[in-house]
């Protein structure tokens, strides 16, 4: 992970985006900011649209109509290869972990090493000696701990395996990572580790965009709150400048928040 | 503790360790297929010794019929690997073994193995085209190009057998041998070799598993699923357009009915090799040993003095029974 300035700049911007299935309008007009070094959260209830609003930005669903800037330049995502290259990495609620592979191929499926000069490129000929040992660094520079790097993640704990998704979005994430509930089936010690996780990526300067169910999760490692309902936004505040009580008020849609 | 045995330890611990993981990963059944032609070798040779199993001559005609088997084999992997399956590859090796028939006689060999080559890719390049554009499952698309397939290959030389006499194809693709290795065996290892490799070090190989087993997961990572789709049922009709090549090199003739019957044969084979059939676990090494089982078995049935009939029945039973068993690990994983 290069480490990028931890700096107010945005590194998504993402207004006046709508989505719809049918009649159903899962995104009414959102906007919403992430900015280097800063963690965002994404609340709401359930089907509140925030798994859409993170489909639509990792390249998954098209949105009917808004704009997304990265860096500020406007961007389209069309594919999840696309948002991949940008730099946005996500970790979905389903993980996308395969079971049938090893850590290491799941750590690097879809930007593997090859070996072989310009012919083994062509074919794909796996360097899998590097990728072993450049996952055995990854994994250790966010301290995840797996027994062996050529379990298949079928054989892998629930924990691991979000460990192991997790990791694989901070790896290739350089810039933004989006996280929908990673902690969300995770015992207590765990889901701590999984909040470890988000701050180093913090630390390092990447902006992460974090939905989850839990407040305390929110104070602990949160700058910003977003709030979604019935797919229209209905809070955008600091932190530090609302109680628990507030965010559930604006998830319940007894109160708005921050708007202008 | 002797010395000796703590010398002996940790070759030991290591082959349990070894044995533990592997029990935890994919579970031991990638094995069992070999263990099963161990098995069926040792039953047959005990009850049909007097009847020439074990003989030399018998045991290269075992050969010779597993070849074309493991070769439509070795594709129809990486087509349930990536969760499709293709049931047209019967009718593709059938035309295949035509078209190099037609093309050999005018062009010479090279071009006759390569443009059935071609038909089969093309052949498949259509199945896939329609699963993917059409989102048809790939069950029912290569259903229906198995009756067209069929049907052209009818038509083709009106039901007649077209021969072939071009000495080289036949030596370099059927009845010819390097040193005492028949060259049909040497083909159905060269192409179990490509195909383990390319399942195992290449990317696209992982990207069919990966593919198989979660496309979803596989499309959120940035994969090109339709792609992987469509290349992988083109290597099933392109090695199935190769067992053509094998089977008319062997029996000197193109026609309309060559491997056409091989289809359930070739799928048990696979399936009994530890792939599973719906995806995400895949094993070309099995497919292949699959395949010996499936010849040995057809070969035992026979010399048992089982009429055609029968031989029927029994092959159907086993299938199922082979299937049943694999597919029951699999549920219960």
């Amino acid at each position: 992970m290069t480490a990028v300035a931890t700096d107010d700049r945005a590194a998504l911007e993402v207004s006046g985006l709508s989505k719809s299935f049918r009649a159903v309008r899962a995104l009414d007009d959102v906007a919403i900011d992430l900015r280097y070094g800063r963690v965002t959260a994404l609340l709401g209830d359930n089907g509140a649209g925030k798994s859409t609003l993170v489909k639509c930005i990792s390249g998954i669903y098209a949105p009917d109509s808004g704009v997304v800037r990265v860096n500020g330049v406007e961007r389209s995502i069309p594919s999840p290869e696309a948002a991949r290259s940008l730099g946005i990495e996500t970790v979905h609620q389903t993980l996308a972990v395969i079971d049938p592979l090893d850590v290491v191929e799941n750590l690097f499926l879809n930007r593997e090493h090859t070996r072989g000069g310009r012919l083994g490129a062509r074919l794909g000929v796996l360097d899998k000696k590097r990728m072993r040992a450049e996952s055995s660094e990854i994994l250790g520079r966010l301290d995840i701990r797996i027994p062996s790097l050529r379990r298949s993640m079928s054989a892998l704990s629930g924990g691991q395996r979000q460990a192991v998704a997790i990791g694989r979005a901070a790896a290739w994430g350089q810039q933004i990572v989006l996280l929908d509930e990673p902690a969300a089936a995770l015992g207590v010690e765990q889901a701590a580790r999984v909040l470890d996780l988000i701050r180093s990526l913090r630390d390092a300067g990447v902006a992460v965009l974090l939905i989850t169910h839990n407040m305390d999760r929110v104070t602990e490692v949160c700058d910003r709150a977003v709030v979604l309902r019935q797919g229209r936004k209905t809070a955008d505040v600091d932190v530090g400048a609302v109680t628990k009580d507030d965010l559930v008020a604006y998830i319940t849609g007894a109160r708005s928040g921050g708007l202008a | 503790m002797t010395e000796d045995s703590a010398a002996a330890a940790p070759g030991f611990v290591a082959a349990r360790q070894w044995l533990d993981r592997r029990r935890q990963d994919a579970g031991l059944r990638p094995y069992v297929v070999y263990v099963a032609a161990a098995l069926i070798f040792g039953l047959f040779a005990v009850i049909l010794r007097h009847d020439g199993f074990l003989t030399a001559s018998n045991l290269l005609n075992i050969g010779r019929q597993a070849a074309p088997i493991a070769v439509m084999a070795a594709g129809m992997t990486f087509a349930l690997a990536a969760a499709e399956i293709d049931l047209s590859i019967g009718s593709t090796t059938a035309l295949s073994s035509l078209v190099a028939a037609e093309v050999v006689g005018e062009y010479g060999f090279v071009a006759g193995a390569a443009a059935a080559l071609a038909v089969g890719a093309g052949i498949g390049a259509a199945n896939g085209l329609i699963t993917v554009k059409v989102r048809i499952p790939s069950f029912l698309v290569t259903l229906g190009t198995l009756g067209i397939v069929s049907g052209i290959a009818r038509n083709m030389n009106n039901l007649q057998s077209l021969p072939i006499r071009n000495d080289t194809f036949l030596a370099v693709f059927g009845a010819g041998s390097l040193g005492p290795v028949s060259s049909l065996l040497l083909w159905t290892v060269v192409v179990g070799l490509l195909g383990h490799l390319v399942l195992h070090q290449l990317r696209w190989g992982r990207h069919v598993l990966s593919v198989g087993a979660d496309r979803n997961a596989a499309a959120a990572l940035g994969i090109n699923t339709a792609r992987i789709r469509v290349t992988a049922l083109m290597t099933s009709a392109a090695a199935a357009s190769f067992a053509g090549v094998l089977l008319a090199g062997r029996l000197a003739i193109g026609r309309h009915d060559l491997g056409e019957n091989l289809l359930l044969t070739v799928i048990a084979a696979v399936v009994i090799g530890g792939t599973n059939l719906f995806g995400g676990r895949a094993s070309v090494a099995g497919a292949v040993a699959g395949s010996v089982v499936m010849a040995m078995l057809n070969n035992g049935l026979i010399l048992m003095g089982l009429r055609v009939a029968d031989q029927l029945i029994a092959r159907g039973v086993i299938i199922i029974l082979a299937v049943a068993l694999s597919m029951r690990e699999q549920k219960e994983r």
